[in-house]
């Protein structure tokens, strides 16, 4: 009704055509802002947009590159690729518990660890050592996987590691590591929080060093030991950062570190009962036994899990802080 | 690198040492040193002889040194030469193009008058939240054809929702009234952005510009999944394919001397040598750029 008043009512068709004509000039008055958008929107929709579509592939028998993505052979039943996954394939299962088991291990300890080492940072009045101690520990933020994977086998190689020259000069047995599966999630654990504790430990020290200074000098005025300043103001303080950090970390679950699992193995196929995650899993069914069918309804079991982790962590992080949500 | 901590006011006293101080101390030096240690493990190790190794093991100082690992790898050095061009090109194309293609985005879906600015912004954020998984990307990138040319080590990374982002909450933060005086003064967007806003950017282009370097430089599954050929192989996929494989650098360029010289020395030293001649050079900028790497993660740890 107050549409009507406003302007002269038009008929519906001239009225589509208005808007139509609207449309087009704002598109054509933005063109050069939409020939900006151009490159990231092409390299997006091929890179990222182009294998969503691959995903049809979970119900294919095989690829034929000659006759295209949809023209290959369908799976019968369709859903035969993902029997095979649940049922018949034990290393899938095996893969999918480890990256489960392994990723929450990682995000529980690992979080422990980067708080403890936040707070602890904190704690150094020396401004030199404190400079020092922070530069090193962000240190192997800097190096790849593979550089981690000969750190790892300068270590725990079995011939001339440092760990077992140690135990032999201290009159230990030599530890075969690269044949001792129950060891691995134990190791991956160290060498995950000795790559990115340093770097994580950056952000839970910003939003503590953005704590008033003046809550600080009350508890103290109250009589807080410093233990009590970082049990009854510090912790509560970041439990923010550290649900939403949680949250996120939760949202990725279901991806392993490719890299991490891949070359610090060495992809050593008797680690795989401890070390065999789904990213390392598809890439195998992949590369190596060449299955795209199995492989690539595993990504998407994959794929649409984290989906959803990533639409619910997103959900709950957005209810506790409206800022911390993705979007 | 010191995240500043708000000044307590303190009268000028000695700090006093507290058991639990002491262990707070001990604590830091220690995961401290031994974040370094394997670094000075392996520059160690890199100059141990193969007799030594077997008898001790590796350790921080070597009873004797040697260079004959790096005698081997130089002896080979077509093979590096060859994986430093390839990694320099990637990383210096790939650092540019990216900055460009990402600011380009940022600066497109921080307009609020654009009409499609949701969708844009829908568009991107979308593949943060859903991806094809590895073996669609894989045959994808298989048709398009960048398969086992150096695109495949370029293109694939090149926009990053991640960067927009970024890039797009830095451009909300620029005052309206400088596009709009702009734009009276007859400006189109492109000159914009590329007179006006790119130079207000810089902290922001320093910042992701060393990110994405660093992906670059440090990235080898490009090279695993997408190249065939090892003499287009960077630095890094170089390296992996050294720690399951020493032979490789033998087969490369085969000589009888060559092959003699790697007899003699531990194949972790070469590998370690490796490691040096491959990751020195972003070690060694490490100290001069780690304060805007420090900064990029305040930035992104703000949002999410």
């Amino acid at each position: 009704m107050v549409e009507g008043l406003a302007k002269p009512a038009l008929p519906k068709r001239r009225r589509a055509a208005h808007r139509l004509r609207r449309t087009l000039r704002g598109i054509i008055s933005g063109w050069q802002l939409y020939l900006m958008a151009l490159p990231a929107v092409i390299l997006l929709f091929i890179f990222n947009y182009m294998p969503m579509y691959g995903t049809v592939l979970a119900f294919k028998k095989r690829f034929i590159p000659r006759d295209g993505i949809w023209g290959s052979p369908w799976a019968t039943p369709l859903t035969r690729n993902f029997q095979i996954l649940f049922k018949n394939s034990p290393a899938g299962i095996n893969a999918i518990r480890n990256t489960l088991y392994l990723n929450t291990l990682f995000i529980v300890v690992g979080t422990v660890f980067a708080i403890a080492l936040a707070l602890a940072f904190n704690e150094i009045q020396h401004r030199r050592f404190k400079k020092l101690t922070q530069s090193l520990s962000f240190l192997p933020y800097f190096i790849s996987t593979v550089v981690l994977a000969i750190f790892a086998a300068g270590l725990l190689g079995f011939e001339n590691g440092a760990i077992n020259g140690l135990l032999t000069g201290l009159g230990f047995e030599r530890v075969a590591f690269f044949m001792r599966p129950e060891l691995w999630p134990a190791i991956l654990l160290i060498t995950v929080i000795w790559k990115g504790a340093g770097y994580t430990s950056v952000v839970y020290l910003a939003t503590i060093a953005g704590i008033d200074a003046e809550l600080y000098e009350a508890a103290k005025i109250d009589g807080a030991s410093r233990w009590g300043e970082i049990w009854y103001i510090s912790l509560p303080m970041l439990k923010t950062t550290i649900i939403v950090l949680t949250l996120l970390q939760i949202g990725r679950i279901m991806n392993a570190d490719f890299g991490l699992f891949y070359n610090v193995t060495q992809d050593i196929p008797t680690l795989y009962p401890t070390t065999d995650v789904l990213d390392t899993f598809i890439y195998r069914a992949m590369r190596k036994t060449g299955d795209v069918g199995i492989s690539s309804a595993t990504a998407l079991f994959q794929s649409g899990v984290a989906f959803v982790l990533v639409l619910m962590s997103n959900f709950i992080a957005r209810r506790i802080d409206e800022n911390a949500a993705l979007f | 690198m010191t995240v500043s901590t708000p000044p307590i006011i303190r009268k000028k006293k000695k700090i006093r040492f507290t058991p639990g101080l002491v262990l707070v101390y001990i604590f830091v030096g220690l995961f401290a040193a031994l974040c370094l240690y394997p670094f000075l493990l392996v520059i160690a190790g890199s100059f141990t002889s193969k007799s030594e190794a077997t008898l001790y093991g590796y350790s921080l100082i070597p009873r004797s040194l040697t260079t004959a690992a790096y005698d081997a790898l130089f002896a080979n050095s077509r093979t590096i030469i060859s994986g430093y061009r390839i990694t320099l090109i990637v990383t210096t194309a790939g650092t540019v193009l990216s900055l460009l293609v990402n600011s380009m985005m940022g600066f497109v879906t921080s307009r609020k008058d654009l009409k499609f600015r949701k969708l844009l912004n829908f568009y991107v954020l979308f593949t943060m939240l859903f991806n094809g998984g590895m073996v669609s990307w894989y045959i994808i990138c298989g048709i398009m054809g960048v398969r086992n040319t150096i695109w495949a080590l370029i293109l694939p990374m090149l926009a990053g929702p991640w960067y927009i982002f970024l890039f797009r909450n830095f451009f909300f933060s620029v005052p309206d009234a400088l596009y709009e005086s702009a734009k009276i003064d007859g400006a189109g967007d492109i000159r914009i952005f590329f007179q006006i806003y790119i130079r207000l950017a810089t902290p922001v282009i320093a910042t992701v510009g060393l990110f994405t370097a660093l992906g670059y430089w440090n990235d080898w599954w490009h090279g695993l999944m997408l190249i065939e050929n090892s003499a287009m192989w960077p630095l890094q996929m170089l390296l992996r394919t050294v720690i399951s494989n020493l032979q490789f650098l033998q087969t490369m360029e085969s000589s009888v001397q060559v092959q003699k010289m790697l007899a003699t020395i531990p194949s972790d030293s070469v590998r370690m040598a490796m490691v040096i001649v491959t990751t020195g050079p972003i070690m060694l900028m490490y100290p001069f750029v780690q304060r805007y790497f420090v900064k990029g993660i305040m930035v992104g740890a703000v949002k999410g």
